[in-house]
């Protein structure tokens, strides 16, 4: 396997660090080596694949790997039904996670994904100095950053941290200390037979907890103070006990805020007050496992002004995915939802998850180079009696834009470059007149193509009409965008 | 680095949420409607679709009409509601002055979430009721 055993990238100067050996870092590590910029990557894991090195802790995903599909499996249009794969330039290299299925179900396993992660790896000849723990930083006075680490300083001019949301974090309920996190919920389901399981949190983790334990737990509990947000915080894979409380099988979930949780002999009890449906509520409980979330181990990163969003959890990040502008400090993988972006019609990013944050690590990288290393990446030339029949297309197949809805938007410049950048950083910073297109949908789930002509300065924003098979490169689309350009 | 606590605080502190609960401020206290915009970035855009109704929880905002200032906004103001609840794109740029920090309420959800909160509902009205005031105070 690539890196292991040859300790690769050992202390010094190099352009840029990368920490993190998870998803993110080896998709910005690729993304960096594919512009030819030098950089190191340290992990403190002794293998590749991040939190899928661990998590989800019953074992199944929740994103598909589709094996038969319309189009070549080493196109780019592929990445569309590869929702796990890390994305490549050479089409050899695409859909690495296809060798990790079998026809058994579209979802890989924890250890297929952890599988397919490391082939990547080691097929792009990526090369991560393993067993190196990232400790602290601090900022030169020539501006330039060094990380201190278990094998000694690092020191460059940009830092990449891919760290992952991965340290447990409880949310402050008196007692909860006294209850596991569910990163330390028992693997082994056996240890939950004929109990009853009250669960902290409403969203993918506790859900999976929930799912994973219906065949075990005599009673499942789920609560929080919010109401479940079916497919945006609960991904289809895990509703199977939201059925079974819809349906009234058993299963309860509730809108409470918990006031407290109490050990007793043998067991809990916990004390909560209803939200949507006021009222005080007493239960008892056998088990009670906070599925409450993580937090990014930012370290000492706060100290060089790294702010945080979602109860300290995510770094806030401007729209290229840095702390601040020019600070030099990037952020790749699932800490890149910290760039909410437009959130149009409230609809988030598919940051937190590989579909979404990969493309992010790789315009991150193009910027990173640009901006700081002068490196100008390149970009492919689109000729003028094709703009319309490009954007077309991009808007029906780009895999950037789908996953990342009203986020990243397909930019083509006056000069015929184009580029796939964050849209809120298009639309808010001076650009000669140019035009942008985005895949977006609306609150009554329509998706439709938007397009945004900048011209004399301003941005207009047209929004074209939703297609029923999703397929905008019809006559009528034509007509309309040759009008708009 | 804030927590849930720390946001909950803020919250209570705000005229616009008084006289709620700690089980209601929780729900409300949503951490994915925790927002930061850095000085300079623009929060609300105009002629943009699809936007949200934000409380400023700390910070400075400028209502902009391309380079002319409108107002300032501080903690405890709250704007995107009128583009919000008419389904039209907001007709000025909210522009961040400082280091802003907001709750965000998705558009979709702000109409279920007025409803769920009433006493939140009658402070926008009384907001809504100056504000209509000062504007015909200033034509008269």
């Amino acid at each position: 396997m690539a890196g292991l055993g040859e300790r690769p990238n050992p202390p010094g100067d190099y352009p840029v660090v990368v920490v993190g050996s998870g998803p993110g870092g080896l998709q910005a590590s690729y993304s960096l080596s594919r512009l030819g910029v030098e950089h190191a990557v340290i992990s403190q894991d002794d293998s590749p694949g991040g939190m899928f090195r661990l998590f989800p802790i019953y074992e199944r995903l929740l994103s598909w790997t589709k094996l038969e599909t319309p189009c070549p499996v080493d196109s780019r249009e592929y990445e569309w039904y590869d929702h796990n794969s890390l994305i490549a330039d050479e089409p050899e290299q695409r859909g690495v996670m296809r060798d990790f299925m079998s026809r058994t179900f579209m979802v890989p396993s924890r250890e297929d994904m952890e599988g397919g992660l490391a082939a990547f790896a080691e097929r792009t000849g990526l090369q991560v100095r393993y067993g190196c723990t990232w400790e602290s930083t601090r900022r030169e006075d020539d501006g330039s950053l060094v990380l201190t680490t278990t094998d000694g300083e690092y020191r460059c001019r940009a830092a990449v941290f891919a760290l992952g949301v991965t340290t447990a974090w409880k949310s402050p309920i008196p007692g909860i200390e006294e209850v596991p996190h569910y990163a330390q919920a028992s693997r082994d389901r056996e240890a939950y037979r004929g109990k009853r399981v009250f669960i902290v949190g409403k969203r993918n983790s506790a859900f999976e907890l929930a799912d994973g334990l219906e065949e075990w737990a005599s009673k499942i509990v789920l609560a929080s103070p919010r109401p479940v947000a079916v497919l945006s915080s609960v991904r289809a894979r895990y509703l199977q006990p939201y059925e079974d409380w819809t349906l009234g099988g058993g299963t309860v979930v509730l809108d409470a805020a918990i006031e407290r949780v109490e050990r007793r002999s043998g067991g809990f009890h916990i004390v909560a007050e209803g939200t949507t449906r006021p009222g005080r509520l007493e239960l008892e409980a056998d088990e009670v496992i906070a599925a409450t979330g993580f937090t990014t181990p930012l370290r000492d990163l706060g100290k060089l002004g790294v702010q945080t969003v979602s109860q300290g959890r995510i770094p806030a990040l401007t729209n290229f995915w840095e702390s601040e502008k020019g600070s030099g400090i990037f952020f790749a993988g699932n800490a890149s939802q910290g760039a909410a972006g437009l959130r149009k019609h409230g609809v988030g990013s598919s940051s937190p998850a590989v579909h979404g944050f990969r493309y992010n690590a790789r315009v991150m990288a193009r910027r990173l180079a640009e901006t700081h290393l002068g490196v100008r990446a390149p970009r492919e030339r689109v000729k003028r009696g094709e703009l319309v029949s490009f954007l077309l297309q991009e808007l029906t197949s780009a895999p950037e834009l789908w996953a990342q809805k009203s986020y990243l938007a397909r930019v083509v410049w006056g000069s015929g470059e184009t580029d796939i950048l964050p849209l809120a950083d298009w639309l808010d910073r001076p650009r000669p007149d140019c035009v942008a297109v985005a895949v977006e949908e609306n609150a009554a789930g329509e998706i439709y193509p938007a397009v945004y002509v900048a011209s004399g300065g301003a941005v207009t924003e047209h929004l074209l009409d939703p297609q029923p098979l999703h397929d905008f490169r019809g006559a009528e689309y034509q007509r309309r965008l040759t009008e708009l350009l | 680095m804030s927590n849930g606590d720390e946001i909950v605080n803020s919250l209570r502190g705000l005229a616009l949420f008084s006289g709620l609960g700690q089980p209601e401020l929780e729900q409300i206290a949503d951490p994915e409607w925790e927002r930061r915009f850095p000085a300079g970035e623009r929060v609300l855009r105009r002629g943009l679709s699809g936007s949200g109704f934000y409380v400023i929880l700390d910070g400075e905002a400028a209502v902009r009409i391309d380079e002319n200032e409108l107002s300032r906004l501080r903690r405890g103001d709250f704007f995107g509601e009128v583009s919000t609840l008419l389904g039209a794109a907001p007709t000025a740029d909210i522009v961040a002055e400082s280091p802003l920090h907001c709750l965000e309420v998705p558009g979709p959800d702000l109409e279920k979430f007025l409803l769920a909160h009433p006493r939140v509902m009658l402070e926008v009205l009384k907001t809504e009721a100056r504000r209509l005031q000062d504007a015909l105070a200033w034509r008269g």
